[in-house]
């Protein structure tokens, strides 16, 4: 199997004394579903930042989608971004006043494709999250679920190796929350490598990885298949 | 299917570089933050809109005053050349140009035509009871007949002097000279000398030969018999063809005194309009001053706006990072956001200055002509303008870290 991200050692110290990561190591595999989970201030916002390239670690290595972090350049690295990494806020972040279609084609915006190649496959997105039908609402149109079905379309249309889903469903009432990780698990399902940061164990409990954070390290990383539970013996069985 | 699709783009593709915006996209992002504010757009191009308003309108007012002052110098033309006595080499000495100094002249390759004037020591009144001092400033003189065509004059009223009424006590008087006589029409009777003469015309108004809007001008003729004139010219009017002006400028004071040249005076009177129309176009470093400052005004407000923008939308540019944004395509952004705001705001005082121009083209009856360097160059300096004061504001944007702009939401 493919890794899609693989983090070793990595320690995250902010300027004060902070240490937010601890000697991190952590293996996502391609088409895995990982929940992130733990409570706040246990470094999952800095493990996602990290792990989406946008921040840096202060020792360790971070290998995203084949790509050592630490060799690549600002601009090689927001490449990296526009390519390899889809992003999922809790605040969804839709632009005010343009389509849910334009809003989705702005996820190809760095990717170099032509604005009517961005376009068609934004439509595309909007089916794969079966908003086809709201394609010209503006997002002030639509619940709050279906501008996160949006924001995700927005993640995926570029068919990135790694979706990172910061509290995807951290501002939506229960219903709405349940169709968004429906939706994750379709993804993940469809082959996407998917990683869901979270400190709502009932989201969690419901993916096939977890691995909890506390106080910056890894102190649980478990897998539902019971084979998987304990790397080490599984593969010395098989 | 789709798992095949993941599994193919992670092994293709090793080499990481961002992807250029096209004009287009860059245009469209740029403008995605003026779009959603619209007053804020118009109040802060709006300083910049006074400023190149101000810039423009002194311009085109200065250089409307001038076109009118060229169109009338074309009218006029600048083949005119007068000859009149020189201060002579030994003082007190008057020099005088010889009788037939017109005739000479005339006679000089290019020269189309020459008339003359020579000054009558007499003075007139509207009539006999006003004593000789109140002159008011008019001069008395003969002209020749030719005069009239040589200065390319017209009578307002009446008729120019000719062979008939040449001999006879007729006086033609130039425009202010019947202003400040009281006459306004032909037909009058002014007091000349000793007896009155008939006023049979007035001139409209000649800009190249001023002296002779301030004359009563006789007959050579009747100057002689009734008024003691000497006949000798003081001034030799003459007009020649375009290309033979500077020919006939050095064979015009030979020709008159080949003895003395050096006692003929030779004028250009266009010269003067000339100087006049250059001063004009030079325009008022006051209001211009003014106009520049009201842009710099501008300038700082269109950067306020900017760094304003930049705190506000700290999140989206966060978000843009995350979505693949360079720090040169976010810079590129808000520098394009500040050249639209100055811009728009440069583009609107164009037309605003404009505008003003063509106002007070019109009420002062100018033509209304606003320089295309002008234009030109305010919209180039709101551009400068724009790249400045987005500048700073842009790179702070560009340097904002993803993570530290992702929290502000």
């Amino acid at each position: 199997m493919t890794r899609v991200v693989g983090l070793t050692g990595v320690t995250k110290e902010y300027a004060g004394g902070v240490t937010a990561l601890r000697d991190v190591d952590l293996d996502i595999e391609q088409g895995e579903l990982v929940g992130i989970v733990g409570p706040s201030g246990s470094g999952k916002s800095t493990l996602l930042h990290i792990v989406g390239t946008l921040d840096r670690p202060t020792s360790g290595s971070v290998e995203i989608a084949g790509f050592d972090v630490a060799a690549l350049s600002d601009r090689e690295l927001s490449a990296l971004r526009a390519r390899h990494v889809g992003f999922v806020f809790q605040a969804f972040h839709l632009v005010p006043g343009i389509s849910a279609q334009d809003n989705v084609a702005e996820g190809l915006l760095y990717s170099g494709l032509p604005r009517a190649e961005r376009r068609r496959r934004a439509a595309e997105a909007l089916e794969r999250v079966g908003l086809a039908d709201r394609a010209r609402h503006r997002p002030h149109e639509l619940s709050g679920g279906q501008k996160q079905r949006v924001a995700i379309a927005r993640a995926v249309v570029g068919d990135p190796e790694l979706l990172l889903a910061d509290e995807p469903t951290g501002a939506l009432d229960s219903a709405s929350g349940e169709s968004v990780m429906e939706l994750l698990h379709d993804l993940g399902a469809a082959g996407a490598t998917i990683a869901v940061i979270t400190h709502d164990t009932e989201v969690a409990d419901r993916l096939p990885r977890r691995v909890r954070l506390r106080d910056g390290a890894v102190v649980e990383d478990v897998r539902e298949d019971v084979r998987e539970r304990v790397p080490g013996d599984a593969r010395a069985g098989a | 299917m789709a798992r095949h699709r993941f599994a193919r783009r992670a092994s293709a593709r090793r080499k990481l570089s961002p992807a250029r915006l096209s004009p287009r996209d860059v245009l469209h992002v740029g403008s995605g933050g003026l779009r959603s504010r619209p007053l804020r757009v118009v109040l802060s191009a709006l300083g910049i809109a006074i400023g190149i308003a101000t810039m423009i309108s002194v311009v085109g007012v200065s250089a409307s005053s001038q076109e009118q002052l060229m169109r009338r110098l074309d009218r006029l033309g600048t083949d005119m050349l007068v000859a009149s006595p020189g201060e002579s080499m030994f003082a007190g000495e008057d020099v005088k140009l010889p009788k037939n100094a017109a005739g000479k002249v005339g006679r000089i390759d290019g020269v189309e035509e020459a008339g003359a004037t020579g000054t009558v020591d007499t003075t007139v009144r509207r009539n006999d009871k006003l004593p000789e001092e109140e002159s008011g400033g008019i001069t008395v003189q003969a002209a020749s007949q030719e005069l009239l065509k040589v200065v390319r004059g017209k009578t307002a009223s009446g008729r120019w002097l000719n062979g008939a009424n040449g001999r006879y006590p007729a006086v033609v008087l130039g425009d202010v000279a019947a202003q400040r006589l009281g006459v306004g029409q032909a037909g009058a009777q002014v007091w000349l000398g000793d007896r009155y003469f008939t006023v049979v015309g007035i001139l409209a108004p000649l800009p190249l030969a001023p002296e002779l809007e301030r004359s009563a001008l006789v007959g050579w003729d009747a100057a002689e018999r009734l008024l003691d004139f000497d006949g000798h010219p003081t001034s030799v009017y003459e007009r020649s063809t375009d290309d033979s002006v500077s020919d006939v400028r050095g064979l015009l004071a030979p020709t008159i005194d080949p003895e003395n040249p050096q006692d003929v005076k030779v004028t250009d009177p266009s010269a003067k309009l000339q100087a006049k129309a250059a001063s004009e176009g030079a325009f008022n470093s006051l209001l211009l001053g003014l106009g520049g400052i009201a842009l710099l005004v501008g300038g700082v407000g269109v950067a306020n706006t900017m760094i304003i923008s930049v705190l506000e939308r700290r999140y989206e540019i966060g978000l843009r990072r995350s979505l693949g944004a360079a720090c040169g395509q976010i810079r590129i952004q808000f520098v394009t956001e500040s050249l639209l705001l100055s811009g728009l705001g440069g583009a609107v005082g164009v037309v605003l200055g404009a505008a003003a121009t063509g106002v007070f083209a019109h009420v002062d009856g100018l033509p209304w002509v606003v320089p295309l360097w002008s234009v030109a160059g305010g919209f180039g300096a709101t551009l400068v303008i724009g790249t400045l004061a987005g500048l700073y504001p842009a790179v702070r944007a560009a340097r904002l870290s993803p993570t530290l702009a992702l929290h502000a939401a």
